[in-house]
């Protein structure tokens, strides 16, 4: 353990404390502006998701509480994504985000004292199918 | 779009063809309000400059993104991404090329589907891992069309 700890008592309140869900309707403009955001004009796109439109289906209120959360560190980086797909995300779904704090570990950074954040996020569609997990890494220093 | 990738045609070692991109301060706006991610350092320079960073920088979803098309691009439509992930080891700035590499590393075959994985990651022009990362893929094959 390092000298002092950077992790409060309202970070340690939100592990395992699933948030959600936040409901993401898969619209034809919601589509078409992501995979123009990312440049990618394959023209699959218009029908189904691209690999990383989970990026888009945030689950809002936890990261406001892990971003507004008391923390002597101030500065965000995001530091891995994993994701999982179990069925395509297709136009006209319906999608359910649900996530939670799943890791907190604190590691003397070359930046000084480091705060790993690991986030776990289920996407459900409308007929109750998980289509995609991921997992997020967000580094405070 | 290439040719479709089966599974018999890709060996460890096989180079995915590269996907370079070149991402101005207006498609970080884009991408800003496409996912919703407002971080000031993806847009605002004097923030991003006062937060100790070069200037603006390539949100690391959007490089993550590039290397999600590379791995699409190349599978078409007979292969399905099954995994994708990235860790997020350096800085991409906006106006400089990314670029985006991949690498069969694995190819199996379990319970009769077929298999690859794929490292990936992303270059800054001076040759500096920027995303890291690794894939797996389900492929077609010739002999057992799925």
């Amino acid at each position: 353990m390092v000298d002092e700890s950077v992790i409060s008592e309202e970070l340690q309140s939100l592990l395992n404390v699933e948030l959600g869900p936040e409901v993401y309707e898969i619209e034809k403009g919601f589509l078409r502006k992501f995979a123009e955001a990312i440049d990618d004009p394959n023209p699959r796109w218009r029908e189904v998701a691209p690999p990383t439109l989970p990026a888009a289906l945030v689950p809002t209120e936890l990261l406001h509480r892990l971003c507004n959360a008391s923390c002597p560190l101030k500065r965000i980086l995001n530091g891995a994504s994993e994701l999982e797909y179990f069925h395509p995300i297709k136009l006209g779904d319906v999608i359910s985000v649900k996530g939670s704090l799943t890791r907190l570990r604190q590691m003397e950074g070359k930046e000084g004292r480091t705060l790993f954040m690991i986030m776990d996020v289920t996407y459900t569609n409308q007929r109750g199918e998980v289509v995609v997990k991921g997992k997020n890494t967000y580094i405070k220093y | 779009m290439a040719e479709p990738i089966f599974y018999e045609d890709i060996e460890v070692g096989t180079v995915i063809p590269a996907l370079v991109k070149y991402p101005t301060t207006m498609q970080l706006v884009k991408y800003a309000g496409a996912s919703g991610d407002y971080y000031q350092i993806h847009y605002d320079k004097d923030y991003a400059i006062a937060n100790g960073l070069p200037g603006v920088i390539v949100h690391g979803w959007l490089t993550f993104s590039f290397l999600g098309q590379m791995l699409t691009d190349w599978l078409g439509e007979g292969g399905v991404l099954l995994k994708l992930s990235g860790s997020y080891r350096g800085i991409n700035k906006v106006n400089e090329d990314i670029i985006c590499n991949g690498k069969v590393t694995k190819k199996y075959i379990e319970e009769s589907k077929h298999y690859a994985r794929v490292e990936i990651w992303a270059e800054n022009p001076q040759g500096e891992k920027t995303v890291t990362g690794t894939a797996v893929v389900l492929l077609p094959s010739r002999e057992k069309p799925q």
